[in-house]
């Protein structure tokens, strides 16, 4: 493990220039589709069970201490252990780590939501109401335009953590990208341990990127500020 | 759960538990010296505060393992690494709130100091840092508590106070080390959190009774 900086580079080039790293059931192709999924099934689940709630309780003005707290209390939570910690009870396989990052995921979301649709300006919900709107369509044309931005904020910020995250699914023996580096440190291979951690850095980079492009997108017209 | 384990294994858990409150009080030492310099530049600079919290905000989105072990070509598995990338996280929470609490620190009562002869030395210690407290407070809590999290990660490159016990649990198949863990871990956690919001509240005086 003493090889010098220049030479590690060198070697991290060369491996990532040769085609057959890129094939294969441990190719890098493969590991990045590993890793993408278990990010997009957690993020998906996670929002599904985080955003009802988010919204409905933005919605209704109740239970915000929870809402707002609650990313509080999950940043607590070490998620290195919930991995293992739910491993050991169900054994090897997809659910120790999908639940570990659900967890991870929910939090954020529920926060932001919560706090996009508080935000929404209570003189815009009474002029929706004194328009002729039903509830329903104050809230699906009215308030989750207008709690959008932060709504999205929030789901870009699980999904950062999540593709972070996933990293250690490799650590109970699960695909993703971890596994470079997970196998890298267990042979002392340096040159793979800096393969995964460039390629896993560069997708999380990435996520950020392309949920930004995202939340910049689903923002209406109107709400713009440049 | 198996108390027997508990009780034979005072010793380790405890020495787990004081390397993370080390790696915790030294990351966010090192976080708050390095970012406050920073931010008193941004400031000082606006045109340097977009891209400069562009960028923290990408760095912050690197895995904390991949960025660990980045690190290593640099230190090894020395305390060193999981050191350095920790601070790094707790320097990109802090800037930010340090900035925005400076920021925030209204125009008036700057030049109200002013007027009354601080000097610009005086006027950011005794006026401007204690007004922009609660903001900066509330950066080093998310800092402190996003670190406990992450320093049990570092057990992977040979560190990982409380994370030296998940490791052990999962290499004996065995639950109990990983809960004790796990639960001292978010005990840490909470403890640091109140324990700061007490820091905060003995600080700020003349913030008490207020609802923030």
């Amino acid at each position: 493990m003493n090889d010098s900086l220049p030479a590690l580079l060198q070697g991290l080039i060369g491996w990532l220039a040769d085609p057959a790293h890129w094939q294969g059931s441990n190719g890098v192709l493969e590991r990045g589709l590993e890793h993408i999924f278990y990010m997009m099934v957690s993020t998906l689940i996670g929002a599904a069970i985080a955003l009802p709630i988010g919204i409905g309780l933005g919605h209704s003005g109740r239970g915000g201490l929870l809402a707002i707290n609650l990313t509080n209390i999950g940043r607590a939570v070490p998620s290195f252990g919930v991995i293992i910690f739910v491993f050991l009870l169900v054994g090897y396989g997809v659910i120790p780590v999908i639940v570990a990052l659900v967890a991870l995921a929910i939090p954020p979301m529920v926060t932001n939501s919560f706090v996009g649709m508080r935000g929404v300006d209570p003189a815009i919900r009474q002029a929706a109401t004194a328009v002729g709107m039903t509830p329903w369509q104050r809230l699906l044309q009215v308030e989750l335009p207008i709690a959008m931005p932060l709504i999205m904020a929030g789901v870009r910020t699980s999904a950062v953590q999540v593709m972070s995250t996933a990293t250690l699914a490799a650590y109970v023996g699960l695909g993703g990208l971890g596994r470079y580096l997970i196998d890298g440190l267990a042979v002392r291979d340096l040159v793979q341990v800096l393969v995964g951690a460039v390629l896993v850095a560069i997708l999380a980079v990435a996520t950020e990127l392309l949920f930004a492009g995202l939340q910049r997108l689903v923002t209406a017209r109107g709400l713009r500020h440049d | 759960m198996n108390p027997e384990w508990i009780a034979s294994h005072t010793d380790d858990i405890l020495a787990a538990l004081i390397q993370h409150v080390q790696l915790l009080g030294l990351s966010l030492l090192f976080g708050l010296l390095i970012a406050f310099p920073l931010a008193l530049l941004a400031i000082r600079w606006p045109r340097l505060y977009a891209p400069s919290l562009a960028i923290t905000g990408v760095m912050f989105s690197i895995p904390s393992l991949a960025l660990f072990i980045l690190l290593m070509p640099l230190t090894g598995l020395s305390m060193a690494t999981s050191l350095i990338g920790l601070t790094l996280y707790t320097l990109l929470i802090l800037f930010r709130n340090i900035v925005e609490g400076l920021r925030g620190v209204s125009p008036v009562v700057c030049e109200a100091a002013r007027a009354l002869g601080y000097s610009r030395v005086r006027r950011l210690l005794q006026v401007e840092l204690p007004i922009a407290l609660p903001v900066i407070m509330a950066g080093i809590r998310i800092a402190a508590v996003t670190v406990i999290g992450l320093i049990t990660v570092t057990a992977l490159i040979g560190q990982g106070g409380l994370g030296q016990l998940f490791i052990t649990g999962f290499t004996l198949s065995f639950t109990t080390p990983l809960v004790v863990g796990f639960v001292l871990s978010v005990l840490l956690a909470v403890a640091v959190d109140l324990a700061l919001v007490g820091l905060l509240w003995w600080l700020t005086p003349w913030q008490r009774g207020r609802t923030s």
